[in-house]
């Protein structure tokens, strides 16, 4: 669906992305991993030819971006941003509305779509005519993402698009947004820095260093067969939890009924919350298994 | 002349031409204002995205806005003459920087993550710029916008020093006749002019624009544009043009008297006496009202015409002192009685010429005239006290409180301190009598009629009676103010009709007479 190849950018002297090459299916997510500088957001914005290369090519559904006009390449792939971009002398529902203003929609079309989509994501119907800055964080940060869904683009690009949230609302938004429905059909592009955040949103996590790209997998990969030393140190800190996070239920306890995306951690999550309660309503009769046993199932998987 | 007009008599009195003042100052406002938006608004984009020509730009806005208005006013006549042309392309320059800068920083603070999103949603840099950016720069836009209307009204007065109407003519007009209602007939329009734009800029900047459509904005300025046009005064039509001072406007023995006596009908600007000569030196005017001993006259080769009726009363010089000054150091009058007699109407016209056309400083012209008449003595450097001379905001009046300074300070154990240029008839004789200067050189015939305004019996009785003139003011000043003038210098610096010499000579125009014959064939 989406291929890079070759990608370099430099900014002045410095080379900000050397050599990028990786290839997104249609319907993947694949989160672009790194510390500051490390050229992920430049990585990005040249999809979208924010920035253009000054080396190598990107091609979608197999034709190269430069063959048609930056305006209409951008109209049709959403763009998420950390601090959202509302326009502020906007409100909620012309933001939402720019889009399909540019693609000349009818009025009708747009508010069916918007009211839709203020649905989908829990926003409440009378923020509508309120600006952005009465809104919340965690607010602004959902018609942002409206705002990108509205015309339904088949991919979306996403830079750090909870970064300007708080840790508890990041958390809750993030897992919201994983279950949305828009979102799980789409051929999504992630940037973040966040370890956490990148094993829970992405399929696939490419780890970028100085312009270059370290490793490219699925968490799986990355975290129990890096290809360098940079990789493997990168993820110790957290090597715990994002153990739990990469390893799937279903491959732990292969005759065990569950969810085929159900992670180790979540289910700990879930069987954490039963122990704190008591009653015995909350718990399932038919609930075979303890925190105990999940345990013990982890660590034999690991020394297999 | 009425004593007791009162300030809304004169209003009521003036009210047409306060009317068309008012609005050839809006005129001259509005026009200058408008090109400079159209100018200074894509400029201010262009530094915005082209960051490394901003310093310059804003830079070269910075110093047009120090140059003094007036200075700016007289670079422009030898390229664009006088009038409304000269004034509203200073005007337009002063107002560049404001609307410049604020356009700039405007579009500057705009929160790059909005421009960033707007460009990732697919907008094109024109949809950018008129949804986004402009809109979002409307509000500190307008704040330049409105600083450069207030700056504009303010400035628009002085566009009545080169002819290009205006408010300031009253104001200008009113300060050099010593007539309050005349200075304030043109400033509180002026002030609530200025007041009234500002506010209504600031309704306008309070609109919340949500994309800015060029058409709809640049409608009302092109109409405003168009219709200011015909609120500027009217002007030339092939038949000659005078060019008066304020202060000649308004005087009995100026251009009221032209009129009365001598029942002139001539086309008329108003216009700064710095401008006026060489103006009409490059035809662009044909008649100026004139001082007979200006060094200009030499200059510009320009000719007096005769005053056959007698409307110009004399203008004999003599230093006015306030008599406590004269009391204290009573050396000072024996001192300053030195000069009288030395100074005869080509003398001063001479003197005159060296400062006005061939730039010696008056500090020089001075030094060489009482060394040539043996009046110098090296300062003694001594302070027994401190005397202030004024002078009026010419050179002639320059040359004469240098030449005095020189005396005082060779013939006396007094210090000297000279407050020239002040800037006209009231400003001086205000000095005066507030005990800021002591004395300054002042002429028989403004004491006369500016500054005592005798009744109309005692001006026929005076008419034309040199010495008569001279015992009125001074007995009238020692009784009205305890000031007292001392011993005629000897020139007379009257007003005078002056035409260009080749022009005069061939339309055999000699006297003012002449020139009414004239102006009626034609």
């Amino acid at each position: 669906m989406i291929k890079a190849e070759n990608l370099v950018k430099k900014f002045g002297t410095s080379v900000a992305v050397n050599g990028i090459s990786f290839e997104v299916k249609e319907g993947e997510n694949l989160v672009l991993l790194g510390t500051s500088g490390c050229g992920k957001t430049t990585t990005l914005r040249m999809l979208n030819r924010l920035i253009e290369p000054d080396e190598g090519s990107v091609y979608i559904h197999g034709k190269n971006i430069t063959a048609s006009n930056p305006e209409e390449l951008r109209r049709g792939i959403g763009y998420v941003l950390q601090n959202h971009g509302l326009f502020p002398h906007y409100t909620v529902a012309e933001n939402i509305a720019i889009v399909p203003g540019l693609l000349k929609w009818e009025k009708a079309a747009v508010k069916k779509r918007s009211d839709e989509l203020f649905h989908k994501l829990n926003l409440d119907a009378s923020l509508a005519d309120q600006y952005p800055s009465a809104l919340s964080g965690g607010q602004q940060q959902r018609v942002g993402l409206a705002r990108s869904l509205m015309v339904d683009p088949p991919i979306l690009l996403m830079d750090e698009p909870f970064g300007a949230l708080d840790n508890v609302t990041r958390a809750g938004i993030r897992k919201e947004f994983r279950q949305l429905d828009e979102l799980v059909k789409k051929t999504i592009i992630m940037v973040t820095h966040d370890v956490q955040e990148a094993f829970e949103m992405g399929d696939r996590i490419c780890l970028m260093d100085q312009g270059v790209i370290q490793q490219i997998g699925t968490p799986a990969a990355l975290l129990f067969k890096p290809v360098n030393s940079f990789v493997a140190g990168f993820f110790e800190e957290q090597r715990l939890q994002l153990e739990f996070k990469s390893v799937l239920l279903a491959d732990l306890l292969p005759g065990y009924e569950t969810d085929k995306t159900t992670t180790v951690w979540d289910k700990m999550n879930e069987l954490l919350l039963v122990s704190q309660d008591d009653s015995q309503e909350v718990n399932p009769a038919n609930e075979t298994i303890g925190i105990k046993e999940l345990m013990n199932a982890f660590s034999f998987y690991k020394n297999k | 002349m009425e004593h007791t007009q009162s300030f809304w008599q004169f209003v009521d009195q003036q009210s047409g031409k306060l009317w068309s003042q008012t609005w050839a100052h809006i005129g001259l406002t509005m026009i200058s204002l408008i090109i400079a938006i159209l100018i200074a608004v894509p400029v201010g984009i262009f530094i915005a995205r082209k960051e490394k020509f901003a310093g310059a730009i804003l830079g070269f806005a910075g110093v047009l806005q120090t140059i003094p208005s007036i200075a700016l006013l007289g670079v422009m006549i030898p390229f664009l003459g006088i009038g409304p042309k000269p004034a509203i392309l200073a005007l337009f320059l002063y107002a560049l920087l404001p609307v410049i800068r604020n356009t700039y920083t405007g579009i500057k603070e705009v929160n790059p993550a909005v421009i960033d999103a707007a460009r990732g949603m697919g907008m094109s840099k024109w949809q950018i710029l008129s949804k986004v950016e402009l809109p979002l720069a409307f509000p500190v836009l307008m704040a330049g916008i409105r600083t450069a209307t207030v700056i504009n009204v303010g400035v628009a007065t002085l566009a009545a020093y080169i002819a290009a109407g205006g408010l300031g003519e009253f104001i200008f007009g009113g300060i050099a006749l010593n007539n309050s209602n005349m200075i304030l007939a043109g400033a509180i329009p002026a002030a609530l002019l200025a007041i009234v734009l500002d506010f209504l800029l600031s309704l306008v900047q309070k609109v919340n624009l949500k994309s800015i459509r060029l058409t709809y904005l640049l409608l009302p300025f092109i109409f405003i544009l168009m219709s200011s046009f015909y609120l500027l005064p009217t002007q030339i039509g092939g038949r000659m043009l005078g060019g008066f001072t304020p202060e000649f406007m308004g005087r009995e023995d100026g251009y009221l008297g032209l009129k009365k006596i001598y029942h002139l009908g001539i086309e008329t600007v108003v216009i700064s006496d710095a401008v006026m000569y060489k103006s009409a030196f490059e035809h662009k005017l044909d008649v100026i009202s004139g001082y007979s001993t200006d060094g200009r006259l030499k200059a510009f080769d320009l000719i007096t015409l005769k005053d056959d009726k007698h409307i110009f009363p004399p203008y004999y010089a003599a230093p006015v002192v306030r008599e406590d000054v004269l009391k204290r150091y009573p050396e000072l009058e024996g001192i300053l009685n030195q000069l009288s007699g030395l100074i005869n109407d080509s003398t001063m016209t001479a003197l005159n010429y060296k400062v006005d056309h061939l730039k010696q400083t008056p500090e020089k012209v001075a030094l060489d005239f009482t060394v040539a008449h043996h009046l110098f003595k090296p300062a003694r450097g001594t302070t027994k006290g401190t005397i202030r001379i004024g002078s009026k905001i010419f050179g002639e009046q320059y040359i004469l409180a240098q030449i005095y300074k020189i005396l005082i300070r060779g013939n006396s154990d007094l210090q000297v301190e000279t407050k020239t240029g002040l800037g006209g008839t009231k400003i001086c004789f205000d000095a005066l009598t507030n005990n800021q200067i002591d004395f300054y050189p002042e002429y028989t015939g403004t004491g006369f009629l500016v500054l005592l305004k005798p009744d109309e019996k005692t001006m026929t009785r005076l008419n034309g009676d040199t010495d008569g003139v001279y015992k009125y003011v001074d007995q009238e000043f020692k009784r009205q103010y305890k000031i007292k003038w001392l011993k005629p210098i000897g020139f007379n610096n009257t007003y005078a009709l002056m035409m260009r010499r080749e022009q005069a000579q061939s339309l055999h125009i000699e006297s003012i007479t002449d020139l009414t014959k004239h102006l009626n064939q034609n």
